[in-house]
């Protein structure tokens, strides 16, 4: 068993892990942050992404012993003091979701995208999201919903 | 979707890595962003007993230009290959290609020594490291050794290293008129085919051509062939597309899978190679 | 007194959904989110081969290992379980949820491991040694019908799930077949066109995968399973009756499901081995499905091949349709696995009046994952074999597309329509949804487009298809579990309202909706209103979301309740106001007598006053809460016109959608946000169909497609952007003048994109492109490559 620590939205959150366990997993049975979802084997569908140091990735491809002392954001951390992220807003207003599977998984991609691209065109939001799979909206409504998160920022 | 048990150590430098790697006798596997080996290690069908994470070692991390090379750590992700402004001035299809690797996630982990390493015969960077016939530093117990990219890439999978090996950097001098095209497949987003072509023009005619290839075989490889035909020639010219029609004809180990028949990768290598050379020289 | 505030109306608005506040935040419950102390894992070793014996199967390494409660064997849980049900009329071999003697799919289960926790589980069911000795397989159905090189099924004879049965004209009740009509159409044809189609295996691949925690308490001697499943009543009742337990005795949960699409209204063998595996342990149990599993292990849709003749008049009339089918259905039948071809055969002459129609239907085993229902399940099939004809049969005429259309649709004033196979249309207007189509697409400017892009060398097509649907399913006599759905509406003390649905969304918005409905019945505000579903231990009655009937047969459930708590409501405010039930208004938070404003009092007031009823009125009993049931007369079909233009890339053969039209007229809308969102939905799997997705297998029966690797989901970056409108046809089915849209989508996408790869590519002399549109399969179009 290996020790991990590490700050999960702002707090330091510490566990005894097997290193093969996923930091998805650990997020999840560990943490109780049942928010980052998983959705394939593959590493392909960005259910489980979350940001490390900053930047959006694929929590199902990381050990929990790799993020030892990272910063991760996950889905739960993203509204402050009860009050939404934007991009939260904007797949609210835009109905942006339907099962809600994928939906953690695509905030936070969005926050990476408008991280790096704040004002990002159409083309630019859809490869911003090529890394996260919607199976029930087809995409515009999220595309809709990361441009109202857009606009307002 | 779970791996194998193992155990897991982080090294310090690279010289730790290397004394890890030693210590551990054939057992451990090195890790860097994991983006090629963590999937296969989920699917069990690589079963490390040691991972060495070599992720946070500053010296593999990093681009520079020296002595009129560019130098890229091997533990660069591919992001920043792709967002480089070093790399858009003076080499843009090596951050062009990062560009087109997996996804947004994945390029934020996935590293430029790790894609090498692993050797994907439809991964990008390899087919762009052959066209800039690059050098690949490698540090091992018995020291330094350099090898080009040419050399690198021997089969599926399978490169010029041993398992006590670490790739250090990758180093090329920067060619701005070159670009990378590839035919996605539809589901990876790995290439079917992918045509990396890096142009020496002078006076509007191509003075020599380095052209490599990826997803049509079980590795990267040079067209030396085409490289031969083009040269001389303006790109745009007649002699220049019948040079182009005949790239990659003369394989005869094409790939084939459900996705694309070996008849239908044999098509489209020229018709990749055209595009790559267009827009490399359009760079002019 | 202050002004009450003018409540906004809630349907027909596009009102923000209420489910969306806890899943933007990550505070859904789904299954795999669940944890009961003392949970244990299940893990499935399922088999590599797609057709076998088993010879031995050695458990011992798995057992041994450490953290591992227990393992069965095929034999051991057919101790526990006799083989599933299966939900359709037609013969069906034995099926157990865990093989033990031959395996017939790979990925069939053949042993499950029970342990501590999911990693264990996964390490224990690798160690199961299984020894098989294989058996030819066979994926062709044309191949399997002739028994050929293997019978999967020793009772069924050819591999013939169900063989040869005939709908249409001529066709009697009691099955005699009389070919006169038929032939008489055939032989006065002008021109005649013939294809074979192939409507390609899909896997449907919701985001979540499937899962199911199974808790029996012994000491109760009661079960509570929670289920990924779109229909928690249908568990409880199956789940009951294979664990020898009463109804009474399980409670069924669906908790958050991500995405069903069919795939999760059957009862799967997980489901019922890990109920089965509780009880005979005492233990509460887990299984969560891998992506891997789900490929091989949850039912696969669609699959079936078409031979279609059409015969007409050189004017354009149809005058007889011929629709062969041969639907291979897997390994199985899965719970309705042999009803959903049934569904093409009803709905193949479309929106069309055709005088002479045979259908045929032949049902074939394979050594594939079994089929069962997939969004549209079986009428995006039916679609797609008539409005590729029908576009073969414009071309052949050189009629334009539309034009043929309006000469044989069913005329707005033939409503009730009943087909040859049967089917009563309940309402359309098909030649209305066909001008919009044309208007709101500009289809002479899309002509123009085209014919400039052709100038410059470009392969663009268009293409258009209309739809009929069949769903808001249905009359009982349509289903096996019935087909009503049920609702109670409670007006609590504090004037709140409490309604529960049989229906069970999973991302269907209908908390959102029927909470619509009630706020406007009710005239208070929507936050006021709480709508229960997916448990049946709260919501004691229904069936389930499946077929697009949610809206149609469960909101009209909601509406008759939330009438009669009304009627009851209003009485006990005549009484409170002394006036006649007739003259009572209810409107922005408020009760009063109709003209006289100052006369209201508050709905919570009322509502307290029937809870507290002093003095009780004559004839009424306390308390403000009252169930429908609501069993509809027939389907509802919706129906819709797509238009599509797509180009090919000349040297590459990729095809990529340029534009996309869709006109769908699905009766009244209650939330068109929503409304929206579902058309995208189905749209994404009709163009994933028709360009993106395929089920691959190769001659051993193994799946090539068998990760998102090889299995392409559709990417935001497939899609332009989508434009929709509504024509507005409502229904005489139910009073809310409401069809169903779930599945629409899917109809008319998939031939009208086939439609306009034809259309691009018809200058190499192709009539006819099978799905999925690969690139190479393109390519060898255009440059006149060996197929």
């Amino acid at each position: 068993m290996a020790h991990v620590s590490m700050t999960v939205n702002g707090k330091v959150r510490k566990g005894e892990v097997e290193p093969r366990m996923l930091l998805v997993h650990f997020l999840r049975e560990q943490l109780l942050l049942t928010g980052t979802h998983v959705g394939c084997d593959t590493s392909q569908c960005g259910a489980c992404t979350v940001l490390v140091d900053g930047r959006s990735a694929k929590s199902c491809t990381i050990f929990a012993v790799q993020a030892d002392g990272a910063a991760i954001t996950t889905i739960e951390g993203l509204a402050k003091d009860g009050q939404l992220h934007p991009l939260q807003e904007g797949f609210w207003e835009e109905h942006g979701l339907q099962c809600g599977y994928c939906t953690p998984g695509m905030i936070m991609s969005a926050v990476n995208l408008l991280n790096e691209t704040p004002k990002p065109t159409e083309q630019q939001i859809r490869e911003g999201i090529s890394g996260n799979f919607c199976r029930c909206t087809g995409y515009q409504h999220i595309v809709n919903a990361i441009q109202h998160a857009a606009n307002k920022g | 979707m779970i791996p194998s048990a193992f155990e897991y150590a982080r090294a310090t430098s690279l010289d730790d890595a290397l004394a890890r790697m030693q210590a551990a006798n054939g057992a451990g596997k090195l890790i860097a962003g994991g983006h090629s080996l963590v999937p296969l290690m989920k699917l069990r069908l690589s079963e490390p007993q040691l991972l060495i994470d070599i992720s946070r070692i500053p010296e593999l991390a990093g681009i520079r230009e020296r002595d009129g090379k560019i130098v890229i750590g091997a533990c660069t992700v591919h992001h920043d290959v792709a967002s480089s402004a070093l790399l858009h001035e003076r080499c843009p299809i090596v951050s062009d290609a990062a560009a087109t690797i997996g996804d947004p996630q994945v390029r934020n982990r996935g590293t430029i020594g790790g894609s090498v390493a692993h050797a994907d015969p439809s991964a990008d960077m390899p087919a762009v490291l052959v066209a800039l016939d690059a050098e690949i530093h490698l540090k091992g117990p018995r020291g330094w050794r350099m090898v080009k990219a040419g050399d690198f890439f021997e089969d599926l999978f399978t490169v010029d290293m041993a398992a006590d090996e670490i790739i250090v950097s990758i180093q090329f001098a920067p060619v701005r008129t070159a670009a990378y095209a590839k035919l996605h497949q539809r589901a990876s987003h790995y290439a079917i085919v992918g045509v990396a072509v890096a142009l020496d023009v002078a006076n509007g005619k191509i003075a020599s051509a380095r052209v490599g290839l990826t997803g049509a075989a079980s590795s990267a490889r040079r067209l030396t062939a085409v490289e031969q035909a083009l040269a001389g020639h303006a790109p745009s010219s007649s002699e220049a597309e019948s040079a182009i029609q005949a790239a990659g004809q003369e394989m005869d180990d094409l790939n084939a899978d459900i996705h694309a028949s070996a008849d239908y990768r044999r098509a489209m290598i020229p018709v990749f190679t055209r595009r790559a050379l267009l827009a490399a020289a359009a760079r002019a | 007194m202050a002004a009450s505030p003018v409540l906004p109306k809630l349907v027909g608005e596009r009102v923000k959904r209420r489910e969306d506040p806890r899943l933007i935040q990550g505070r859904g419950t789904y299954v795999d989110d669940l944890k009961v102390a003392g949970m244990r894992h299940l893990a499935f070793k399922r088999s590599d081969v797609a057709h076998g014996r088993i010879r031995s199967i050695d458990t011992s390494a798995a057992e041994a290992m450490e953290g591992v409660e227990a393992v069965f064997t095929g034999a051991q849980i057919a101790e526990l379980l006799a083989p599933m049900p299966i939900g359709t009329p037609f013969p069906s071999p034995p099926h157990r949820a865990v093989a033990a003697d031959v395996v017939r799919y790979a990925g069939e289960p053949v042993a499950v491991v029970v342990a501590s926790d999911r990693y264990t589980a996964r390490d224990a069911a690798d160690a199961i040694v299984v020894d098989i000795e294989p058996l030819p397989a066979v994926v062709d159905p044309e191949l399997a019908m002739t028994g050929k090189p293997t019978v999967i099924h020793a009772d069924f004879p050819n591999n013939l799930a169900v063989a040869l049965v005939p709908s249409g004209t001529g066709v009697g009740a009691d099955g005699s077949v009389d070919d006169t009509a038929i032939d008489k159409a055939f032989a006065a044809a002008e021109v005649v066109i013939s294809q074979r189609m192939m409507n390609q295996r899909l896997v449907p691949n919701a985001m979540e995968p499937r899962g199911v925690l199974a808790h029996f308490e012994p000491g109760k001697g009661s079960m509570t399973i929670w289920s990924s499943t779109q229909n928690p009543h249908i568990l409880r009742t199956m789940i009951a009756a294979m664990t020898g337990l009463g109804q009474d005795q399980v409670r069924a949960i669906a908790p958050e499901v991500g995405g069903g699409f069919g795939a999760k209204i059957n009862i799967y063998g997980e489901e019922y081995v890990a109920a089965a595996v509780s009880k005979a342990l005492g233990l509460p149990v887990k299984w969560i499905e891998d992506r891997s599993e789900a490929f091989v292990a949850t039912t696969h849709g669609r699959d079936i091949i078409g031979y279609v003749d059409v015969a007409a008049r050189r004017d354009g009339k149809v005058l007889g349709l011929k629709l062969r089918l041969i639907a291979d259905v897997g390994a199985y039948n899965m719970l309705l696995t042999a009803a959903i071809p049934t569904l093409t055969m009803m709905m193949a002459n479309g929106t069309y009046d055709i005088p002479a129609i045979r259908t045929t239907l032949t049902e074939v085993f394979t050594n594939k994952t079994p089929t069962d229902a997939y969004r549209g399940a079986g009428r995006p099939e039916a679609t797609y074999f008539v409005e590729r004809a029908m576009d073969m049969l414009a071309r052949e005429l050189k009629m334009d597309p539309a034009e043929l259309r309006r000469r044989n649709f069913i005329g707005a004033d033939q409503f009730p329509f009943q087909t040859q196979m049967g089917a009563v249309y309940d309402s359309g207007d098909y030649l209305k949804a066909l001008d919009r189509a044309l208007e709101v697409s500009n289809w002479s400017g899309l002509i123009a487009e085209r014919d400039a892009a052709r100038k410059d060398g470009r392969l663009v097509g268009l293409g258009l298809a209309m739809y009929v649907e069949v769903c808001g399913i249905g009359p009982s006599s349509s289903l096996p579990t019935g087909g009503w759905e049920h609702s109670q509406v409670t007006i609590e003390r504090d004037g709140r309202i409490s309604a529960t649905t049989g229906a069970s969304p999973h991302g269907q918005g209908n908390e959102t909706t029927f909470a619509q409905m009630l706020g406007d019945q009710f005239g208070v505000p929507i936050e006021h209103i709480t709508i229960h579903h997916g448990d049946t231990g709260i919501v004691k009655q229904g069936i389930g979301t499946f077929g697009s009937r949610s809206q149609a047969v469960g909101g009209t459930a909601l509406h008759l309740a939330g009438g009669k708590v009304k009627a009851k409501m209003a009485k006990f405010a005549a009484a409170l106001l002394e006036a006649h039930e007739e003259d009572i208004v209810f409107e922005n938070g408020r009760i009063g007598v109709k003209g006289a404003p100052a006369s209201a009092r508050s709905f919570a007031e009322v509502a307290a006053y029937a809870y507290v009823p002093v003095p009780l009125p004559p004839g009424l009993d306390p308390g403000l809460s009252e169930e429908a049931f609501f069993e509809p007369a027939n389907n509802t079909y919706p129906f819709g016109c797509h238009i599509t233009m797509l180009e090919v890339d000349r040297e590459t053969g990729e095809p990529r959608l340029l534009k996309l039209f869709a006109v769908d007229d699905a009766g009244h809308l209650i939330n068109p946000l929503i409304v929206e969102g579902q058309i995208h939905g189905g749209l994404a799997q009709g163009i994933g169909q028709a360009m993106i997705e395929e089920a691959v297998y190769n001659d051993d029966g193994q799946l090539m497609t068998g990760s998102f690797m090889d299995y392409a989901l559709p990417r935001a970056t497939d899609f332009p952007r989508f434009e929709l409108h509504a024509t507005v046809t409502p229904t005489p089915v139910n009073p809310l003048g409401a069809k169903g849209v779930g599945e629409a989508g899917t109809l008319g996408s998939t031939p009208s994109i086939v439609n306009a790869a034809v259309d691009a590519l018809a200058g190499f002399g192709v009539t006819h492109i099978d799905m999925m549109l690969r690139p190479e399969k393109l390519w060898r179009i255009i440059h006149g490559g060996q197929a």
